[in-house]
């Protein structure tokens, strides 16, 4: 029988199959952070149960820690005790930990790859709905609840509802890959696609504009799979996976042998049919900005702020939702995007943070000084990225600019950190969601690339970043 | 867990689509390391004003539905962050249903995590419950919703159905087959190096 990759990493880690498309699957790695672990430890506490495989399960702390200088203590007292909860789980429990003061701290989704935890063919689950990032490496990789959370550290399963298979296809080649990026094209397809588009299924994004991405650029598009309403969202391993894991911390002894199984197995069949299927082109994309409340809220940045009818296309309920956005983020329809004044930039998150990210957004920024009304910061995704950077001089670059270079973590992207918009203020931002509030109470996000966020610190407004010249 | 079986009550209608659970529950919230008490930040951002004071055109601070333990919602609920957060909220709130016509993957899991159960509906049933303001009643077991204007049946995987009615413990259930999983454990090639 021809099966897609999705079935097959799914088939290899059924434990018991109930018949009724309901599995009892085999998580591979399952990483932990600290906002979402602290009940599924008190429940294992309170039912005297352990953790089943703590040589699979990494944890560190990303969401709520500071970005400001690590050697003072963390102010907030709630976030402070969180972190230090986590701290205390882990050491009871056996847990490894990549603590505030780790040269492997970061974003669970950045750090994951960069040790190798992510591996090729696994199944990996995190509390946190970005875990479809590490589908980048053909792994089966989906966020989970907190009761979850604590089913998998004790049983080091979950069961799950076979996800129905969508292939994303994405063909052409792009104009300008330094100023048409990877988030580009992920938006491109959310917009057409909705945010509901993949409820139910997985996406394996396919064709030769996916082979041509760098694996930090792959990351960048199975991370916003959630954002298109799928679970999971993954690209076949190639030699381009291959290299990037090989060598790395936590890669298994028979990496080399893996591999080669990997390459003979870890593909969709010729002939496989998945249950559903969408076709986007790149040829013809440019860069995108999004406008709304949603990340299917997005145009082209030559575009300008569509009517809520001309967004909804009939929908009704889509068309009110619509008209709430335009409200909440206090914008006209018929603005040309690139006369949208903005107050802040954030360059970091799960989506573009990595050393890719910030050496492209580097090209646009040297030499140059941010606009004055901006304020602007750049939140490395992880320590090693931040060292990385520094080791190249990045830091150098956007601090003379006007940035704020910071520590890793997730910071401004939902702000659960002191990082926050304030209300009323309008933000380009790498991040991946655009939700009223996301960012602070009140505050309106933009979500672009690196490239595009880069750009418009410098001009304080949106501007089509293929105007600069980037090489 | 507490077992569902029947519920009776009114819905409060919230009549907007994609809502995520980042308005569900706010990320200033979740910084809380247990699962109560979540119920009075549930929708904070839409619920109050900035001075704290409750704004009056929001639903839930509506009186015709106090006591509700419906929620009826538009298209694609729950999406966004897989914060369970947002199923503690509600239900610390007092729903145990909620009715839409599709929700978000990780949220409807969270849901029966929580002894809520998320009911889809089409569009057609689900407009009629947004336009009638009679008492609905859920029969679980049943698998029935019905009041005045509708009477239809839902459709649950057998495996939550059991899990709400007897109010189980998942985990417990999952270690029934823990023989299953030692073997697959055998068999693993790719465990991660040793620190």
């Amino acid at each position: 029988m021809t099966k897609t990759l999705i079935e097959k990493i799914w088939d290899a880690h059924t434990v018991v199959d109930e018949g009724n498309g309901r599995s009892l699957l085999y998580v591979d790695r399952h990483m932990v952070h600290e906002v979402t672990s602290p009940q599924a430890f008190d429940g294992l506490r309170a039912n005297k149960r352990k953790v089943r495989r703590t040589d699979l399960t990494f944890a560190t702390m990303d969401h709520n820690v500071p970005t400001s200088n690590r050697s003072l203590p963390i102010v907030d007292q709630t976030s402070a005790m969180q972190v230090k909860a986590l701290e205390r789980n882990c050491k009871e429990f056996g847990i490894e930990l990549f603590d505030i003061n780790s040269p492997n701290q970061g974003i669970v989704h950045v750090i994951g790859p960069e040790l190798g935890i992510t591996l090729p063919g696994s199944t990996i689950v995190c509390g946190d709905s970005h875990t479809s990032t590490h589908g980048a490496f053909g792994a089966l990789a989906f966020g989970i609840g907190t009761s979850d959370v604590e089913h998998v550290l004790a049983t080091q399963c979950i069961w799950m509802e076979k996800p129905k298979t969508f292939e994303i296809r994405v063909e052409g080649k792009r104009r300008n890959s330094h100023a048409i990026t990877a988030k580009d094209i992920i938006l491109s397809i959310i917009k057409r696609i909705g945010t509901a588009g993949g409820t139910g299924t997985a996406f394996e994004y396919r064709g030769e504009a996916v082979s041509e991405l760098s694996m930090e650029q792959r990351m960048t598009i199975c991370n916003m799979s959630i954002e298109g309403g799928a679970r999971a969202g993954l690209v076949a391993p190639d030699e381009k996976t291959f290299d990037y894991l090989r060598g790395r911390r936590y890669i298994p002894e028979n990496y080399d042998s893996l591999v080669e199984d990997w390459k003979e197995n870890l593909k969709t069949d010729g002939n496989a049919r998945f249950d559903k299927s969408f076709t986007l082109h790149v040829d013809d994309i440019v860069p995108q900005v999004s406008w709304g409340t949603n990340p299917a809220m997005t145009i082209d940045v030559t575009g300008r702020i569509p009517f809520p009818d001309e967004y909804a296309k009939g929908n009704v309920e889509e068309e009110k939702a619509a008209a709430k956005a335009l409200q909440y983020m206090d914008l006209k329809p018929g603005t040309l995007v690139t006369e949208i004044e903005l107050n802040r930039v954030f360059i970091g998150s799960c989506t573009n943070s990595r050393l890719e990210d910030l050496t492209e957004a580097a090209k646009v920024v040297k030499g140059k000084k941010i606009s004055q009304k901006i304020r602007a910061m750049v939140v490395p995704g992880s320590q090693r990225v931040k060292k990385q950077a520094e080791d190249l001089g990045l830091d150098k670059i956007f601090k003379d600019a006007g940035f704020e270079w910071r520590e890793s973590g997730c910071s401004m992207c939902l702000g659960m950190n002191p990082d926050i918009l304030s209300a009323g203020e309008r933000c380009a931002s790498t991040s991946n969601r655009n939700f009223e509030g996301r960012q602070g109470a009140g505050g309106r996000t933009h979500l672009v690339s690196p490239v595009m966020a880069a750009a418009a610190a410098i001009k304080g407004h949106f501007v089509d970043v293929r105007e600069l010249d980037l090489n | 867990m507490e077992p569902f079986r029947r519920i009776y009550s009114i819905a409060t209608p919230l009549d907007k689509v994609n809502v995520d659970t980042d308005q569900i529950i706010p990320k200033q919230f979740l910084k809380l390391i247990q699962k109560t008490g979540f119920g009075q930040y549930l929708f904070y951002d839409w619920r109050y004003e900035k001075d704290g004071t409750p704004r009056k055109d929001f639903v839930l601070n509506d009186s015709r539905y106090k006591g509700s333990v419906i929620l009826l919602a538009r298209n694609n609920f729950g999406c966004g962050s897989s914060r369970e957060h947002a199923a503690w909220a509600l239900l610390d709130f007092g729903f145990r249903a909620i009715i839409s016509t599709s929700f978000a993957d990780i949220f409807y899991n969270n849901c029966f995590k929580n002894g809520i159960l998320p009911i889809t509906v089409d569009e057609q049933a689900l407009q009629k419950l947004f336009e009638s303001k009679s008492e609905i009643e859920i029969d679980l077991e049943k698998q029935t919703v019905k009041n005045d204007n509708v009477s239809l049946q839902f459709h649950i995987e057998p495996y939550w159905k059991k899990i709400l009615l007897e109010g189980l413990d998942d985990i417990a259930v999952t270690l029934k087959h823990n023989d299953a999983i030692s073997k697959y454990e055998e068999k693993q090639v790719s465990n991660p190096r040793s620190s």
